[in-house]
């Protein structure tokens, strides 16, 4: 089975006058169909290491591999481009560009990708918001959505590329519980009908529970990684 | 690429007033440049055209710019000359007739010979000092504009009788002759001669309204004692931006000093360069503070939109791309600036056009403003405004397409 992601000591440290490690020596190989939770205190580098790994950040030392390639010589477009096409972001906020609307917002990955025709992304902007029960809302404005709407417009805008990977930094986290439960459905589903890779954050030690591998992190490093034996792939 | 084309316009079109103002900033600095322009390039063309019509374009004169060689010079190869007392040589330019037939041989224009000598005017036992100068009517009409300036009588009654001469109305005045009355001239050779006034002129130039007075070739050549003498010759050519060549070439082959018209006003040419100057850089002053309100503009977008800014990035838009969005912002606003600047520009102009007025010195006939109409202008005022607009805009781009999106998102949360 192929590694999508393979993190060998991978290190992050602020260059301050003193010294901030954020992450240090975090060895991690991600495969296909894998649902990782990433937990640990506040402070302890969850959300560090899922910008590192999302190539939203630099990491000061290690080696970081997706899709096979070391991002380490990587430029920013490089890095740029292996974010539109290889991984999608979920954040604690949808962080949607308010001027557009919902289906505007998912065809925005798609058109800077530019793969598709302008009816093929109308198409599959449609697809993948009735798949995720937002049908009659494509032409609203984020801010005419509810919440739990407007995170699972975010989660249809990171499928938009239909990237292998899908990082999400506490998706719930500014949910109620009723929808909370919605959106960690959707990304079960994702893993377990589409073949997704799905890498959350999240301190709710019940939902991690519910995932296949849970990395405990504290003082940026890995303290514990639990493995469920019946789940999917593992390592 | 359509799609920063489409979140730059989502992102002017969301801040409609601001947008507003930034554009009618730079709208109003095309417009009050072009009209500048139109008005400063119109008085110039003005000037220049005065000039071009009122002065020769080419003037060659009996004068040489270095002092003849002596025959002993070109014999020997070294040799000093000390206490020479040169031959009295016979002024004028030698040979006219030979050398105007070669000049209108090639020179395209109008030509006109005269004899210029310094003398007094005397009438009443009054004398005014004059510059006596001999024309041949009908060809001085083909390079001076002077038969337009006449108060009474014309140029033309030169030709007709023997003794006639036209001087300046100012003139008149000082002698206190009238048209009609007979004037003496008097040469510098001492010889003088009786004149009657049969026109008087007024050009509006006081050297000339009061120091000039105009009689027929022969009368000055026997005043002077110059026989078939000249030593002017005046030419007005069919395109007076060739006169420096022709000048160039006449006083090369001639030996006489020739000035073009450009050569003889230099210093006022030479104004108008400086005029030019001074007005680019009031435009660019202007477009200056019209790029202010478009750095302003486009900083408060970026700086609205930095979460936005953080998620393009994050979901895998390059740098180059977010530079290059707020750009194009800042180039619109100055393209849309610049467009009804353009309006307002020509509606200005043309306004300034319909402005007519008296010079209430002269009491003369109604003038209108110089108006330069040159699409010229108008380019110049945009290509000010959307380089302006486009630093304006990249100042600001460049600093948002190096936020760290990690910052925000953390920032956020």
């Amino acid at each position: 089975m192929t590694a999508l992601i393979e993190a060998e000591g991978l290190t992050r440290v602020l260059p301050e006058t003193v010294p901030v490690t954020l992450v240090r020596d975090i060895d991690l190989t991600v495969h296909e169909r894998e649902f990782i939770a990433i937990t640990g205190p506040s402070g302890s580098g969850k959300s560090s290491l899922l910008y590192l790994l999302g190539l939203l950040d630099r990491p000061t030392g290690g080696i970081l591999r997706i899709g096979g390639k070391d991002t380490g010589p990587m430029d920013e477009d490089e890095r740029a481009r292996t974010r539109l096409s290889m991984l999608g972001f979920v954040f604690q906020f949808h962080f949607l560009l308010p001027e557009f609307s919902v289906r505007e917002n998912v065809e925005i990955p798609m058109r800077r990708l530019g793969r598709l025709s302008r009816a093929e992304m109308h198409e599959r902007s449609a697809a993948l918001l009735a798949s995720l029960g937002l049908e009659g809302h494509l032409d609203k404005r984020p801010d005419q959505l509810s919440g739990g709407q407007r995170q699972r417009v975010a989660v249809a805008r990171s499928l938009a590329n239909d990237p292998p990977v899908l990082l999400a930094d506490e998706p719930t986290g500014s949910l109620d519980s009723k929808n909370s439960e919605q959106v960690f459905g959707i990304l079960e589903g994702l893993v377990r009908e589409r073949g997704k890779t799905v890498i959350a954050v999240t301190h709710d030690l019940a939902m991690a529970g519910r995932m296949h591998r849970r990395i405990h992190l504290v003082d940026g490093r890995i303290e514990a990684v639990e493995q469920d034996a019946a789940a999917g792939a593992g390592d | 690429m359509r799609l920063i084309f489409d979140i730059a316009f989502t992102h002017i079109a969301g801040r409609g007033r601001q947008t507003l103002v930034a554009i009618l900033g730079v709208a109003v600095g095309v417009g009050f440049s072009i009209a500048m322009a139109a008005l400063m390039q119109g008085g110039q063309n003005d000037f220049v055209e005065q000039l071009v019509n009122t002065m020769p374009h080419v003037q060659i004169t009996d004068e040489r710019r270095a002092p003849p060689r002596q025959p002993a010079q070109d014999a020997f190869s070294t040799v000093a000359i000390y206490g020479l007392r040169p031959r009295e040589d016979r002024r004028g330019i030698i040979n006219p007739t030979a050398a105007l037939a070669w000049l209108e041989d090639w020179v395209p224009g109008r030509f006109a010979p005269s004899l210029k000598t310094q003398g007094v005017i005397r009438y009443a036992g009054r004398d005014v000092g004059a510059a006596v100068i001999g024309v041949d009517p009908a060809k001085e009409q083909g390079v001076s504009p002077i038969i337009e300036d006449f108060r009474q009588g014309s140029f033309a009654a030169l030709a007709v009788g023997g003794n006639n001469i036209v001087i300046g109305d100012t003139m008149a005045n000082r002698l206190g002759a009238k048209l009609g009355d007979t004037v003496t001239a008097v040469s510098s050779t001492g010889l003088g001669r009786n004149f009657k006034i049969a026109g008087l002129f007024h050009t509006g130039t006081t050297a000339r309204d009061e120091g000039e007075a105009y009689v027929l070739l022969k009368n000055a050549q026997i005043l002077s004692e110059r026989a078939n003498a000249i030593n002017e010759i005046r030419i007005k050519l069919d395109d007076p931006n060739a006169a420096p060549a022709i000048a160039r070439r006449a006083e090369a082959e001639l030996g006489y000093k020739s000035v073009a018209w450009q050569q003889a006003n230099e210093s006022i040419l030479q104004a108008l360069v400086i005029r030019n100057i001074i007005m680019y850089t009031v435009v660019a002053a202007i477009m200056l503070v019209a790029g202010f309100g478009i750095f302003n503009i486009i900083s408060t977008i970026t700086h609205e939109k930095a979460r936005d800014i953080a998620i393009m990035k994050s979901l895998g838009f390059p740098e180059r791309d977010m530079r290059r969005l707020f750009l194009l912002e800042g180039v619109a606003i100055g393209a849309a600036g610049s467009l009804l600047g353009w309006a307002f520009g020509l509606s200005m102009v043309y306004a300034l056009s319909l402005v007519r007025f008296e010079i209430a010195a002269t009491g003369q006939e109604l003038t209108k403003l110089p108006i330069a109409w040159s699409f010229l202008h108008y380019l110049i005022a945009a290509a000010f405004a959307l380089g302006s607009a486009a630093v304006a805009g990249y100042l600001p781009a460049r600093r948002a397409a190096k936020l760290n999106p990690v910052d925000i998102i953390r920032g956020a949360t």
